[in-house]
């Protein structure tokens, strides 16, 4: 059975005006479902077919299979931190914020200082350690929490395919306008408390 | 008075390379993309011991400095890659140039292709390059805004 990406959650032009449905369609169709296929190449008639996406991730050394196999992940955990629009988070989850990092207003400056400063491709990730703390992560490129023994709770994708249809160069203004789809029932559903 | 790196003048308009690559993404590229790299880099090595160095001698003595590698690699890879550029231009190199690629890669179709897959198999942001080394044409990509010249040669 071949890997897919996730069905989106919502309509595509639900995450508008924040996201455009042309970046959704663009993101999905082509940049998501491209690392799908090229995934599906490499793992033709192979074992790794027979793995779970995350496991195939978890595994992968670098190279072609691990960067599709973990962009297709990472896109997938994309689609769901993301909601048409942003509510209060459970008070578990504000609780864990304030916790670990003063407030809810720090740890946005934080998560936006260092998705905004992170240079070339790669992705902003809050997480949670084995010890149940919290903690903001960027990697490069495909890197992956999966690969450094952490557990993803919300993830901002900052590959320039991302926000360059809707913002051009404008990364900052991206992760501001962001903030307004952060769905914290789906950070809520990965933590441990 | 320590001059500061600025962006030279591109030798073209913004459209001069239209239709293949269009006035807005020149505008864009140049004034905002390459002007932050320029903007960054004097704001990373202002008031440190690479004020006022060359531009070559910086990237060949920022590997623990991050934001001067990033910086000065951008400002540094762009100047490069508007001068490599030109309305009029395209077709096929001639002479010694011809010679050399026919040299190194036996056919300039050949050549396009071997460059054409260093930048296709760049995982993420990078560049591809052509470059002389040892006397010999080598093809290689390189990540994010690093260069060949900055130590590890073209790989």
């Amino acid at each position: 059975m071949a890997f897919s990406a996730v069905a989106l959650p919502y309509a595509k032009d639900a995450l508008a005006p924040f996201i455009s449905a042309e970046t959704v369609e663009f993101h999905y169709e082509k940049h998501h479902k491209g690392y799908v296929a090229k995934l599906n190449d490499l793992t033709k008639d192979k074992p790794e077919a027979k793995l779970s996406l995350e496991e195939l991730v978890k595994t992968a050394a670098p190279g072609p299979l691990f960067n599709n196999a973990a962009q297709a992940w990472n896109h997938n955990f994309y689609w769901l931190s993301m909601c048409p629009k942003t509510a209060a988070p459970p008070p578990e989850v504000a609780e864990a914020i304030k916790s670990n990092f003063g407030s809810m207003e720090e740890f946005k400056k934080k998560f936006s200082d260092a998705a905004i400063g992170h240079f070339g491709s790669g992705w902003c990730w809050l997480v949670q350690n084995p010890d149940k703390k919290l903690q903001i992560v960027a990697f490069h490129d495909a890197d992956t929490p999966l690969k450094h023994g952490q557990k993803p709770l919300l993830t901002c994708d900052v590959w320039e395919h991302a926000y360059y249809i809707d913002y051009r160069n404008r990364r900052m203004e991206y992760v501001e306008k962001w903030w307004n789809l952060v769905n914290w029932q789906f950070v809520k559903e990965n933590m441990q408390f | 008075y320590i001059m500061a790196f600025e962006l030279p003048k591109l030798a073209y308009a913004y459209d001069a390379l239209e239709p293949h690559i269009d006035a807005r993404t020149m505008e864009i590229h140049y004034s905002k993309h390459h002007q932050a790299y320029a903007t960054n880099l004097n704001n990373a090595i202002a008031g440190t011991d690479l004020e006022g160095k060359s531009i070559e001698y910086i990237l060949q003595n920022c590997k623990d400095k991050p934001a001067v590698r990033n910086n000065g690699g951008g400002f540094w890879n762009h100047n490069l890659f508007w001068e490599i550029m030109g309305p009029n231009a395209g077709g096929t190199p001639t002479g010694e140039l011809a010679q050399a690629i026919n040299d190194a890669f036996g056919t300039f179709e050949h050549f396009k292709d071997e460059f054409a897959k260093a930048g296709t198999t760049r995982f993420g942001s990078g560049w591809a390059w052509l470059c002389v080394e040892g006397g010999k044409l080598v093809v290689c990509s390189t990540a994010n805004q690093d260069n060949p010249i900055m130590g590890e040669g073209c790989k």
